[in-house]
């Protein structure tokens, strides 16, 4: 059985180049890897490209690594959250590609199902449809959006044994599961690891052919916050 | 009435409209306050980051961080909720399984299309899931203010705020009249306000056509009752 487990996020650090793209799971802050992403920060690596629903929250996540300026491009649904995100993005400090919250969770799924690219109504008309191909498919307007795949994916997760099959928790799964397909290398950041035949197969969400790595959180939660344990 | 008294009054109206056993997505804003206008129904709250059974408010013994709606507040769940992908959720607006979709709007055209995720001349850096919705829903339930803060009404002939997507919304429910657009065209079926309809046109700039059933509510029953 390969070693998938990292006893010391630490480690992970290697992972981790220059101008990489990172697909980054979570809503607002729930189910992102803030363990994960503290390693980045403590790299050097920089002119990152990062897909996510948003870039961080409460100044944490990605909104760390977007304000140690290791963040290049953006690819993501809603930055409207981060205001110093969009003044950097004001003076063209930071390269914005905004999707439907949709059509960027249908790309990731896509980009990791080995499926090129696909057609939506979603966006047909508006200002986010602007050199997008159009096609009329049953008398209706479609538009094409491109599948999107990554480097490396950096996810969060309930449970994972030791194998790498993933369980998620509640709300904290969003766009976790796809992100896990659409990259060469997977670290999946994970409250409890079990051994293997303890998940249940029907509970598991992601198999354990999709992830590399797996490594403890170090945050709990208290109240309606994430803090470092 | 204050403000928040017509916001309450717009979504104790759009609550009306909603029927056992349907799915329903509630937008931020006017739409949340929906929920609490239809108890009694047998509905299924729909978020868009994966969750269909969206309960009542936490309280604190109940509150988990990882448990929250799309606007980013703590929720619960009910029984026979389940959670899902965001790619599984999104396929379940645009593929029509939401039955209505409850959305607060910035401004709506004559013939329905809505705009109600961007300011102009300000950066565009966020949509969310608002296309999604307005695109995929089965039905799509606008609810605002019908006046700006500074006056400007938010039924025009043409959108200056960017569009939302090319689809016609089926209502609008505001503080002074329900609209429908029949055939691309704006219509009023209920008038909510101390406004008749004729007013109404006046201070909308559109002249608006009477859809309602009962013909004494088109005007001056609010003053007669």
């Amino acid at each position: 059985m390969k070693q998938k487990i990292v006893e010391n996020p630490k480690n992970l650090a290697s992972l981790f180049k220059d101008g990489q793209t990172i697909l980054t799971g979570g809503f607002g802050i729930v189910g992102t890897p803030l363990t994960i992403i503290d390693v980045i920060s403590e790299t050097d690596v920089k002119h990152l490209h990062v897909v996510s629903n948003n870039l961080g929250d409460y100044g944490m996540g990605l909104h760390q690594l977007f304000m140690q300026g290791k963040i290049d491009k953006a690819t993501g649904s809603f930055f409207t959250i981060n205001k110093e995100a969009v003044i950097a993005w004001s003076k063209g400090e930071l390269d914005i590609d905004l999707l439907p919250q949709g059509t960027l969770a249908e790309a990731i799924r896509c980009g990791g199902a080995g499926i090129g690219g696909f057609y939506t109504k979603t966006a047909v008309g508006t200002e986010l449809a602007k050199g997008k191909e159009e096609r009329i498919i049953d008398g209706e307007r479609y538009i094409f959006e491109k599948a999107i795949r990554g480097d490396v994916a950096i996810i969060r997760a309930h449970k994972a044994d030791r194998l790498g099959n993933l369980t998620y928790y509640k709300t904290a799964r969003n766009f976790n599961p796809m992100m896990a397909t659409a990259t060469d290398i997977v670290i999946a950041e994970v409250d409890e690891i079990v051994e293997v035949g303890e998940l249940e197969p029907e509970h598991i969400v992601t198999p354990h052919v999709y992830v590399d790595y797996i490594v403890k959180t170090e945050y709990t939660k208290e109240g309606d916050r994430f803090v470092k344990s | 009435m204050s403000n928040l008294d017509v916001r309450h009054k717009i979504a104790k109206r759009i609550a009306e409209e909603l029927e056992d056993g349907q799915a329903i997505n509630l937008g931020i804003g006017i739409p949340t306050l929906v929920a609490t206008y239809a108890e009694g129904k047998e509905l299924y709250f729909q978020s868009e980051n994966g969750l269909l059974g969206i309960g009542a408010p936490p309280t604190p013994e109940e509150l988990d961080a990882e448990l929250i709606n799309a606007g980013k507040e703590p929720v619960t769940i009910t029984s026979g909720a389940s959670f899902f992908s965001s790619a599984d959720s999104f396929g379940m607006i645009r593929g029509g399984h939401i039955d209505v979709a409850v959305l607060g709007i910035l401004q709506v055209n004559t013939k329905g299309q809505i705009a109600n995720w961007a300011v102009p001349n300000q950066p565009i850096l966020g949509v969310g899931g608002a296309m999604d919705l307005v695109t995929g829903a089965k039905k799509v339930i606008g609810a605002a203010t019908l006046f700006t803060k500074d006056g400007s009404p938010k039924v025009v002939k043409e959108l200056t705020y960017p569009i939302s997507g090319i689809r016609q919304i089926d209502l609008l429910v505001t503080d002074y009249a329900v609209f429908n657009f029949e055939n691309g065209e704006i219509g009023v079926t209920e008038l909510l306000g101390d406004l008749t309809l004729e007013e109404l046109s006046e201070r909308i700039g559109i002249q608006l056509n009477w859809r309602g059933t009962d013909d004494k509510s088109r005007g001056n029953s609010i003053c007669n009752t």
